[in-house]
């Protein structure tokens, strides 16, 4: 699916300054090298293994489907994983890459904080110095796990150009790799930015679909017929779809930030307003004016609370073979708050638009089908932002 | 010979910088003059971007600032046929990739060409993703610059073999922005570049004294400032182009 250029169709590439240009490149030769490398595989599945806690679950959601009277519910457990959440797959796999190429040093963006939060994980597992990017308005919104990472030995950069969310940590991790590279991985958080990021970040979350396939066959002796994940960059929701993709038979969607409408500009739903654009790396859908300036968008989860969306998602958006469907904020906290209280499972935000849509779709399809909804995280960090919303003020 | 290369024929090229419509288009263009009567031997506009991934924070700054001033892409092309009915030094738009094509690169490149700007500066456009818009360039007769930086090592003869107009020489390792000192072995840079090219080479990023620009000059064809008079830009406003003349015309003594 991949071409040499690091093309999905027309999008993907490697639109990055000249000074970064060799870095990438070195870095998709020992990624080339290093993914057929049976100690370097041995090594990462030790670390998801007996580290992360992989497999994770795949749980059957009994009292959600027999509330919704559809198609059986199953939920990828992504959030039971150490750290809480997906994001910690990519982490290793790249922190790992990074210790082998001679790297000493980890930098990274991060939204919510989830992927701040691993990636300060990797590095001090792995003896590595660890600076994490995060617009300032997403460390206000996601306190504690800003205080994480330092915990965890990381130094965090408050940014606060811009909007001060996720697109500038992006940028500002992108300067400061343009900087100082000689002893530094970016390691960056999402499907996204130039060649051969995609590609990477989707090999190591592409664990989640194999794992999914084969539970399903365990569970219910056939492919699901649907799987859902949200998706803002979409490494969960690639990670997700990957093994997949070929059968055409399952259905693959992708839930976006909605924000609080498609119809308005507070929005981060990039494949339903955005269009074809060149940003952070890449060719892709972005959220934009009409003179190419990157629109600030909103959404009330600080993790899908970006632009642009990762060129394969863009790809499978163009040849129709998987979709992206929106979810406003209040539909997502509606649904955090009834899985929270019919499973007990307190899902991330984030995951908690793939459980909206979930609650749209699944009363609509038949008993013997099977939907498989993929919590990329846990919900503890968002306690205190929903209870904002719902006019209830706590402390953290 | 393209346009943007003339402006090496009169000894060492200075070439300011400017972010187009900070703090609005009408100091812009008064700025454009007053650097042209400086001794500027080229300009390059700046068409500001949201995101400026390889900008320091004072040109960061200044993008925002003329955003915010409701600056376009259509207002600086309007801009620039104005300036054009006086100003004769080759001229080139610096942005990002996004404005270029989200305007429609034949479009975009199509009207360079009609109000006269010479050659494009996009710092995300590297040599294996230059297909996107080389193809309009050719065909218009704009130069799209190529950059090299400290880190192209085995890249730069790939680079510099195909370069069209100048050679963006960035000095340093970082976004661009005042550096009290040039750490790079930029005699050796140079010395590589030229030894690979056909065109003329400036060095950019981090310059901002006359005593720099002048050691920048004994290996390099010209010189490229920006951070330092968006600066003069930034603390002037409306009254910045007398000061930016004096400016100029200090750097282009240095490098005479």
């Amino acid at each position: 699916m991949t071409n040499p250029n690091g093309r999905f169709g027309i999008h993907g590439g490697q639109y990055m300054p000249e000074t970064l240009m060799n870095a990438v490149i070195e870095l998709e030769e020992a990624y080339n090298h290093y993914k057929n490398d049976p100690e370097f595989n041995k090594e990462l599945t030790e670390l998801f293994n007996n580290y992360a806690g992989r497999p994770s679950l795949l749980y059957y959601a009994e009292k959600m489907t027999k509330d919704l009277g559809g198609a059986k519910v199953y939920l990828k457990r992504e959030d039971l994983n150490h750290t809480g959440s997906h994001k910690i797959n990519n982490v290793l796999g790249q922190a790992l890459l990074a210790k082998k190429m001679g790297k000493t040093r980890l930098i990274a963006e991060t939204g919510a904080g989830q992927h701040g939060v691993a990636t300060a994980t990797a590095a001090a597992l792995l003896d590595m110095e660890c600076v994490v990017f995060m617009g300032e308005e997403d460390t206000k919104r996601q306190a504690l796990n800003v205080y994480r990472m330092r915990l965890l030995g990381a130094t965090v950069i408050p940014v606060k150009n811009g909007t001060a969310t996720l697109k500038d940590a992006v940028s500002e991790a992108m300067r400061e790799w343009t900087s100082r590279i000689s002893d530094t991985h970016y390691c960056l958080g999402s499907v996204m930015g130039p060649h051969p990021f995609p590609t990477i970040v989707r090999d190591f979350q592409a664990v989640i679909s194999k794992e999914i396939k084969q539970q399903m066959m365990e569970a219910e002796g056939k492919l699901p017929d649907v799987v859902m994940a949200c998706c803002g960059g979409g490494s969960n929701a690639i990670g997700s779809f990957y093994h997949f993709i070929e059968d055409k038979s399952v259905r693959l969607i992708g839930c976006e930030a909605a924000g609080r409408g498609i119809d308005t500009f507070e929005t981060a739903a990039t494949i339903n307003t955005g269009r074809v654009g060149i940003f952070h790396g890449m060719k892709s859908y972005f959220c934009q004016d009409e003179f190419g300036q990157i629109a600030p968008v909103y959404s009330i989860s600080a993790g899908l609370d970006y632009p642009g969306i990762g060129p394969e998602h863009a790809y499978l958006h163009d040849i129709g073979r998987a979709e992206y469907v929106p979810v406003t904020d209040e539909e997502a906290v509606n649904a955090f708050e009834y899985l929270s209280r019919t499973e007990g499972i307190i899902p991330a935000i984030e995951s908690a638009h793939a459980v909206a849509h979930a609650l749209k779709i699944v009363p609509g399809m038949s008993k013997d089908q099977t939907v498989v909804i993929t919590i990329s995280g846990r919900g503890d960090k968002d306690c205190a932002a929903i209870a904002r919303y719902r006019g209830e003020d706590i402390n953290e | 010979m393209s346009n943007t290369a003339k402006a090496f024929e009169n000894g060492k090229a200075f070439i300011p910088f400017i972010t187009c419509g900070d703090p609005d288009l009408e100091t812009t263009k008064l700025v454009v003059k007053e650097a042209v009567r400086a001794g500027a031997d080229l300009i390059e506009l700046g068409i500001p971007f949201s995101d400026p991934t390889a900008e320091g924070p004072v040109i960061q700054a200044a993008s925002e600032r003329a955003l915010k001033g409701g600056v376009t892409t259509d207002k600086i092309f309007a801009m620039v046929e104005e300036l054009r009915k006086e100003v004769t030094i080759p001229l080139t738009f610096m942005t990002y990739a996004n404005v270029v094509f989200s305007y429609g690169a034949e479009r975009f490149i199509s009207h360079c060409k009609e109000v006269g700007i010479d050659g494009l500066v996009l710092p995300d456009i590297p040599f294996e993703e230059k297909e996107e818009f080389l193809p309009y360039t050719k065909k218009y007769g704009v130069d799209l610059v190529s950059l090299i930086a400290p880190t192209s090592e085995d890249r730069i003869s790939m680079i510099a073999s195909e370069a069209e107009g100048y050679i963006y020489i960035v000095s340093s390792l970082g976004v661009t922005g005042v550096r009290s000192k040039i750490t790079t072995d930029i005699a050796s840079l140079t010395s590589q570049v030229k030894a690979a090219s056909h065109v003329p080479c400036a060095i950019g990023f981090g310059i901002s004294t006359p005593e720099q620009a002048k050691a920048m000059a004994q290996y390099a064809d010209g010189v490229i400032v920006g951070s330092a008079i968006v600066k003069i830009i930034a603390e002037y406003g409306k009254d910045a182009p007398s000061h930016v003349y004096e400016y100029i015309k200090s750097m282009k003594d240095a490098i005479r």
